[in-house]
């Protein structure tokens, strides 16, 4: 059952006017329940554009978005309900910080979702503890603490409200790698617990390789493809034209196969290019 | 060659607090020589003191401790302190903090403007510095209208019009897309290359630091690494420790290397890569 889905979704933005540009261009697909999927596309590409669609922020000029089979246009006073139900975080999120503690910033969405006492704490203290927040620092002020902090604070504020579906819009962005990698595993954590659907978007190939079930690929307002990971990988060089970074390892295999040595496999993880290739020199010697 | 940039024993702490307490030192003893045209790279995670030293080449920090002397000139003497920051330019993270003006070209001439330089001279200067940003056709554009990589290198036009013989970046492409990214990296190895302004890049990308000639490696306010990329980055170990990544080839380097393979562990760059791996099924 997808949780998600468009049907030739079409956004044009000021339309009618000289600076008419259509952003999001009949796009159909359908995501599936409990998928980590990884969003990409460069600057311009529509990706913004059509997340903005996913919680109802957007309106289609043309075309549907559909939350559990339901087009969520369908009665547009429930589009409050829509935004509980899909939680997007934004890029920088910790520039939306403003409460005094980060109990009380994580518990806002949840509070106005009109939640009990007992049920906001269950799910303050759980989200916080997924992102790797310990419960000492639940009554510091946000603002106390290190960047990296304030951003999952930030984070687990839309978690807490337990969305069927979660979009992050480049969560990783300016943080340095063990912040990025500690980050990425919170929310597999958030992901292992919930098992809701989570969607991801980044510039980083090398990231997406690490969590993704599935990668959705935008170019120019356009659906370029949405497809298992390893499928897309596959497709490395036309992901390479439309001006997206495939990971290094991959360009080495792409490298390899050129010059005549095929290992007849899509290779975008440093752990597997390892196996891959200790297994192949091994029959070799075997031989 | 001569040197541009030369840090002594150089400390830094922040003030003491109300207490009287100083805070620990952030810089713990820099040495570090850079020489005229280098392309240095420094390296660390957050927090490792990798901003701090880079605000001290133009004096927005003094050191606590030791000394900073940029081209022959002390970041301590006041007297000298726009003659400084005219050979040390510095470019920020955020580009949309950097912009003054409302037109681009404008913008470039800001500095130049506050410098007194006369307008033929500006105009050419400022012409020269967007051309070699690859950026002359939006000079007349508004900066709000610019992706953040256009913005950027409006920022280093503006620090080039200056004739800085030194910049210093401080994780320039952090908030930028792969295209934003390649832009401003390619913006910046010309100017070093076609005009021999040293670079000073703070960043904590590896595949930008194994394009530099040097890599300087910090960690708690000390420099841990100091050397060409390849030999930096074949310490995959040491790298790892203090939470840095090596570019994705060494580190397969280094996992054939466990294995028992013998492959050189100073390779960083997809084609040598391939080489080695050719090799060792030849």
């Amino acid at each position: 059952m997808a949780i998600l889905e468009t049907q030739e979704l079409t956004y044009t933005y000021s339309a009618g006017t000289p600076f008419e540009k259509t952003a999001v261009d009949h796009v159909s697909l359908k995501i599936e329940e409990g998928q980590m999927v990884g969003v990409m596309g460069h600057t311009g590409s529509g990706k913004s554009t059509l997340i903005q669609h996913f919680n109802g922020l957007l309106q289609p000029t043309s075309g549907k978005v559909l939350l559990d089979g339901k087009d969520i246009w369908a009665d547009k006073n429930k589009i409050r309900d829509v935004r509980f139900q899909v939680g997007l975080v934004f890029q920088y999120p910790e520039y939306q910080i403003f409460e005094e503690t980060v109990y009380k910033d994580i518990a806002f969405g949840p509070k106005n979702m009109g939640l009990d006492e007992a049920e906001i704490k269950r799910r303050v203290l759980e989200t916080a503890h997924d992102i790797g927040l310990p419960e000492a620092l639940m009554e510091r002020s946000p603002f106390e603490l290190s960047g990296g902090q304030k951003r999952r604070v930030a984070i687990a504020g839309v978690m807490a409200m337990e969305p069927k579906v979660l979009i992050l819009d480049e969560p990783t962005a300016g943080l340095d790698p063990a912040g990025r990698d500690k980050i990425l595993e919170h929310i597999k954590a958030y992901h292992q617990r919930t098992k809701n659907t989570i969607l991801i978007v980044s510039h980083s190939m090398e990231d997406i390789a690490t969590f993704a079930d599935k990668i959705l690929v935008m170019n120019k307002a356009k659906l370029f493809c949405y497809d298992d990971t390893v499928n897309v990988f596959a497709r490395a060089d036309e992901i390479s034209e439309i001006g997206l970074d495939v990971p290094q390892i991959t360009k080495v295999f792409g490298e390899l196969k050129r010059r005549g040595l095929d290992f007849g496999k899509e290779v975008y993880t440093v752990g597997y290019a390892r196996d891959l290739l200790l297994r192949s020199l091994k029959e070799r010697e075997v031989q | 060659m001569e040197k541009i940039i030369e840090t002594d024993d150089l400390h830094f702490h922040y003030e003491p607090d109300e207490d009287g307490n100083t805070p620990e030192d952030v810089l713990k003893g820099i040495d570090l020589s850079i020489k005229q045209g280098e392309f240095v790279a420094v390296l660390g995670h957050n927090g490792c003191g990798k901003s701090t030293l880079a605000k001290h080449i133009n004096a927005i920090l003094l050191p606590t401790g030791g000394s900073v002397i940029v081209d022959g000139i002390d970041t301590k003497d006041e007297d000298k302190l726009f003659e400084l920051r005219q050979r040390a330019g510095m470019v920020f993270q955020n580009p949309d903090n950097q912009i003054v003006s409302s037109i681009v070209e404008e913008d470039v001439a800001f500095a130049l403007e506050n410098l007194g330089v006369p307008y033929e001279e500006m105009r050419r200067r400022v012409d020269e510095s967007l051309k070699a940003v690859n950026m002359y056709e939006y000079r007349l554009h508004s900066p709000s209208q610019l992706s953040g990589g256009q913005k950027q290198r409006v920022a280093i036009a503006g620090i080039i019009a200056m004739q800085p013989k030194c910049i210093i970046l401080d994780e320039p492409t952090a908030m930028l897309d792969p295209q934003g990214r390649k832009e401003v990296l390619a913006a910046i190895h010309k100017m070093n290359r076609e005009k021999g302004i040293t670079i000073v890049l703070i960043t904590h990308y590896m595949d930008e630091a194994a394009d530099c000639d040097r890599v300087v490696v910090m960690d708690k306010g000390e420099v841990v690494l100091d050397d060409v990329p390849s030999k930096v980055f074949s310490q995959v170990e040491k790298l790892k420790a203090i939470g840095l990544d090596v570019p994705q080839v060494t580190e397969l380097v280094w996992e054939l290397r466990k294995a028992g393979y013998d492959i050189s562990p100073e390779i960083i760059t997809e084609e040598e890569c391939a080489d080695a791996i050719e090799r060792l099924f030849a």
